[in-house]
Formats: C-alpha cells, structure tokens, sequence
C-alpha cells in the first residue's frame, strides 16, 4: 500500500475493508473489494487520488471517464454474480472532488460514463442489493449525482471537511456574481444554499448524520461505530422500497420540501383525471 | 404588372419549414403530441412556482420552466417533458425537476399496469438551479431514479435542438436515455464551456471560439461519434417524425449506458497524452465501433 497515494477516502475504505481496493485492469483511481460487515458479505467501493491517471483533468479523486465505465463494469459485475443469491449491500465511500473537467473529457463523452455509473447504482437498488453512500469528505456536483445519489441510504460525517454541493463555493459566487460573504449570508436564509453539511441533512436526504471523533485518521473505536450505522443502514433499506421515496417522506422533507409534495399530489392527481 | 418570383427548391424548403428551436416549452410540448391531445398537467395557472427564488429577488414563473403534457404519439399512450431555456437558462430547481421526475413516474406506474406509456424529454439546459442548489441536486438524482425504471418499459427519448444546449445535470439526464435526437445548432456537454476553461484554462477549453466548441459537443460531432441516434434540421415536422419513428424502431439490442466493455476498450486504445480534436475522436471510434 505504500506507494499509494492517500486521501480521507482510502482511509476510511482501508478501515473498513481492510483491503486496499486494488484490483488488475481497474484504474488505480478505483477501490473496489469485498469484505464482511455485521456477519454478511459486502462490497466496498471508492475512488481514491492517482496521480499518475491517464487522465491529466482526473486523478484527485474526481469521476472522470475512467472512473464512469470502470466503475460501472465493477457494479455490474456484482449485479451479475449476485443474480441468482442474496444481494450483498453494496457500501461507496466517497471522498471525491467533482467531475473532471476537460477537453479529453467532454469528447469521449464523460456524461455518458457518469449515466452509465447511475444507471449500474439504480439498477442494483432496484435488484435488491442495498445501495449505502458512505460521505467521509467532499462529494460535489458530478460526485453527488455518479456516487450517492441513486443510494437507499446515505450517511454523512458531521464534520466542516464534508461537503455536499452543486459547486463550489469561489466558482458558485463568480457566476452568480455575488460574493463569498453573500453567499455564506444567503446559505443562513436559503437552506439549499448552504455549504454545511447539517443544513444539507434538513432537506431529508441523509439517514444518519454522523459525529465521528477522528474523522481524518479512523481507529478501533470510529470504524466499530461507523460499521455499526452501516449495517443499522443496511437492515433499514432491506426493509424498505426499492425506491429513493424515503428522502421525500422524511419528517425534514416534510419541512422543506413542501414544494415537492405538492407537486408529487397534484401530478397524480391531474395525471389520474386526464 | 405581375411579379412571379423564382426561388430555388433550397429556399422554398426553407421557407416551408417551421422552426423547432423557435418554439417555446408549451408549443413544442404540444408539437411532439400528435394533433388535439395536448393536455397540460402542472400548467401555469395553477401556479406552482419556486418557493426559493422570490426570497432571493428573482420574479418565478408559474410553470417554473418546465411543460409537463399527457398526449399520444402515433396514437399511443405519452407523456412529453420540455424545459424552457427563457427560464433560468432551463436550471433544475424543485418544481421544475420534481414535475419531471412524477412524469416519468406516472408513466412507469401506467406501463406496470399494463398502459404503455412512452415519454419524451425535450431538453434545453444549463444544469442545476444554482438558486436551489443541493434541492436541485436532491431533485435530479431522483429524475435519474425515475428514468432508469421507465426506460425499461419504454423507450425514452431526449430532444436536444438548442439554442441553450443540454448541460451538467440534464446531460447525464440524456445519457440515461434510450434514444437522443440533436440538431446542428445543439450541444451536449457535461461541464459548460466556461467552466472548464475558468477550471482548466485556454489551452484545455477556449470557451470563446465556438466552432472549437461545437467540433466537440455539437449535434453533428455528437452524432458522428454515437452520442446521438438521429440529426435532424431545425424543422418541427422532422423533429416530431424522427421521434415517432424512434418509439416505432422500440427498444435497442442494448442501451448506451451498458456499453462499458466498448467505451473500455475505446478509452484503452487511445492516447491520452495529447489532446484530442472532434475529428481525431471520430477516427479512433471507427477503429473501435464494437
């Protein structure tokens, strides 16, 4: 493991897997092994940094092309091999930046590899495997929608390192031309806006928002009790709808997604009557 | 005196044609519906707009941008999804994306019961509502959800024609459909140009030369490369029969999102080293079609 290059995301992977996620014919980008978890079988995924990516616009922990259809054959394959079994829960653990952004990228047509990845997480979701988004650092914008959003459940470090967001913030404020003040005042009075990750739980889309002491270094203790939300997590999706459904029936979407309702009620409603 | 004008058979077509680019959301919602069975759900006057703009000073609109209409196609079953690139540049926020995302929820809860019902999305895009943020995000992943389960039952179909193009959120969007129709004047893209060359520079994206731009995410070069299945004129007539023709072929031997092993094997041969142009991407899939 030595030659490779750490980041919040091959930690907690290595913690949690007790594997380094290498695998032959993956990009070094991509961690992916099975492991145990609560007396059952596991897979565990992640991306990790690689400097030496192939891609010059990848390589810190971003969801490139590589990442995109690499990543969706590991998925498949489980998919695959659990066909006719009990559907092990597949756990991500993300700590990635962004998409990639560059030329490379847009031509060989990173907006397909990214679908193909969300196609692969909902269709395992829909097979029965639990689908759990582990967010240990950033996961923004293309990170987000490739990595956590087609989750069961997702579970999020409380911590000021994680992020959940549409963009960042210096880039947000450049083409909303506001200031990073006004943006940090908005984020107070707009929710939505919010940089924080515990303004991000009040839209009801985490099952746990998780206090762990050492976040950056995990140990017995913190890996026990991430392990422990993981398989409380797992046990929760098994029992539930296949479906995204339990994000807008939170007691917080009941909140701040009033909107959402309402729309959900009148289409049904207007879709019944025409 | 009589004047008897002689115009070319390229000009008569023209001037016969109407423009599909030129119509807003509600017309071209009502375009891709065949005659007389536009019924609009979510419709303006029932004024579900963004809760989230007015208190940031931005006027709503009462449809928030997006046109959500039961029809037929051909005679069958449909629902037709157009964004309104006048809106907030087609940005998802809450009721817009959720409008979507019920629409194909609807029409996948209507194939379960044995009414098959097609869908089609006509996109213009810049991506998430930057206003609604992490609700847009919230939102979007649940669009995702519902496409991937329709598609199943139904081919799903996006429409890009511009003059906004399809960008962050909705490109993936139309990665996960079955089918993707484009202009000439269209472009698919994950990342805007802008913010690539703001992230990368110049050198990687000169947002500001629009052939360069559109020799990597045009219709024609998207076309030429697979990303698209049809590229029609800008014509409304074309534009509906493409689509028509596209529920009539079904669904594909495979879809786009399942091709891993090639686009691996595509990746895999070619240089990353340099950059590349639209022409040197078109090359390298010829090698490497299957």
């Amino acid at each position: 493991m030595s030659d490779l290059v750490t980041s919040r995301g091959r930690k907690w992977f290595e913690a949690l897997s007790g594997k380094d996620g290498r695998v032959a014919g993956n990009p070094a980008s991509l961690m992916v092994s099975p492991g145990t978890l609560g007396g059952e079988n596991v897979v565990y995924v992640g991306i990790a940094p690689d400097p030496k990516s192939r891609f010059p616009r990848a390589g810190h922990t971003e969801v490139g092309v590589e990442e995109g259809w690499y990543g969706t054959r590991n998925l498949r394959a489980v998919i695959e091999a659990d066909k006719n079994g009990p559907k092990r829960p597949i756990i991500t653990i993300i700590d990635s930046k962004s998409q990639a952004y560059g030329r490379r990228e847009e031509l060989v047509g990173i907006h397909l590899a990214a679908a193909a990845i969300i196609a692969a997480y909902a269709d395992a979701r829909a097979a029965g495997h639990p689908v759990i988004a582990l967010i240990v650092g950033r996961c923004v914008s293309g990170s987000f929608l490739a990595l956590a959003g087609q989750a069961n459940r997702m579970i999020a470090f409380d911590d000021p390192e994680v992020l959940v967001h549409a963009m960042y913030k210096d880039a947000a404020a450049r083409i909303t031309r506001r200031s990073v003040a006004e943006l940090d005042k908005l984020g107070e009075e707009i929710i939505p806006m919010a940089y924080d990750i515990g303004s991000f739980a009040k839209l009801g889309g985490l099952y746990a928002l998780l206090k762990v002491a050492t976040p950056d270094l995990p140990n017995d203790v913190t890996t026990a009790q991430v392990k422990k939300v993981l398989v409380e997590a797992i046990n929760d999706a098994r029992r539930s709808p296949r479906t995204l459904d339990v994000r807008l029936e939170s007691d917080a979407a009941k909140v701040l997604r009033k909107a959402s309702l309402k729309v959900r009620r009148m289409m049904a409603e207007q879709w019944a009557a025409a | 005196m009589t004047f008897t004008p002689t115009l070319s058979k390229d000009v008569l077509e023209l001037s016969s044609r109407r423009s599909y680019i030129e119509l807003n959301a509600r017309d071209r919602a009502r375009q891709l519906l065949d005659d007389g069975t536009f019924h609009e759900l979510l419709g303006p006057f029932d004024r579900v707009e963004s809760p989230w703009l007015p208190i940031q000073g931005i006027v709503p609109q009462a449809d928030d941008g997006c046109v959500v209409a039961k029809g037929k196609i051909d005679g069958q079953p449909a629902v037709v999804i157009a964004m309104e690139g006048k809106f907030q540049g087609g940005s998802i926020g809450e009721v817009c994306g959720m409008k979507m995302a019920e629409a194909f929820r609807l029409a996948r809860q209507d194939n379960e019961k044995g009414i098959p019902t097609r869908a089609v999305l006509s996109l213009e895009s810049g991506g998430v509502r930057l206003q609604e943020a992490n609700m847009g995000e919230l939102v979007i992943a649940e669009i995702y959800a519902e496409m991937v389960a329709l598609r199943k039952y139904t081919p799903l179909i996006v429409v890009i024609t511009g003059p906004t193009g399809c960008f962050g959120g909705m490109s993936l969007a139309a990665g996960l459909a079955t089918y993707v129709v484009m202009t000439r004047q269209a472009r698919l893209s994950m990342n805007g140009p802008e913010v690539i060359e703001q992230e990368a520079g110049k050198a990687e994206f000169e947002a500001s030369n629009k052939p360069f731009v559109w020799s990597v995410n045009g219709g024609a070069q998207r076309y030429a490369t697979g990303f698209a299945d049809v590229l029609v004129e800008d014509d409304a007539v074309a534009i509906t029969a493409a689509v028509r023709d596209l529920f009539r072929k079904g669904q594909p031997a495979q879809l786009r999102t399942d091709q891993y092993e090639l686009f691996i094997k595509r990746l895999s041969s070619l240089d990353t080293s340099k950059q590349w142009t639209g022409e040197d991407i078109r090359n390298a899939w010829k090698e490497n079609a299957q």
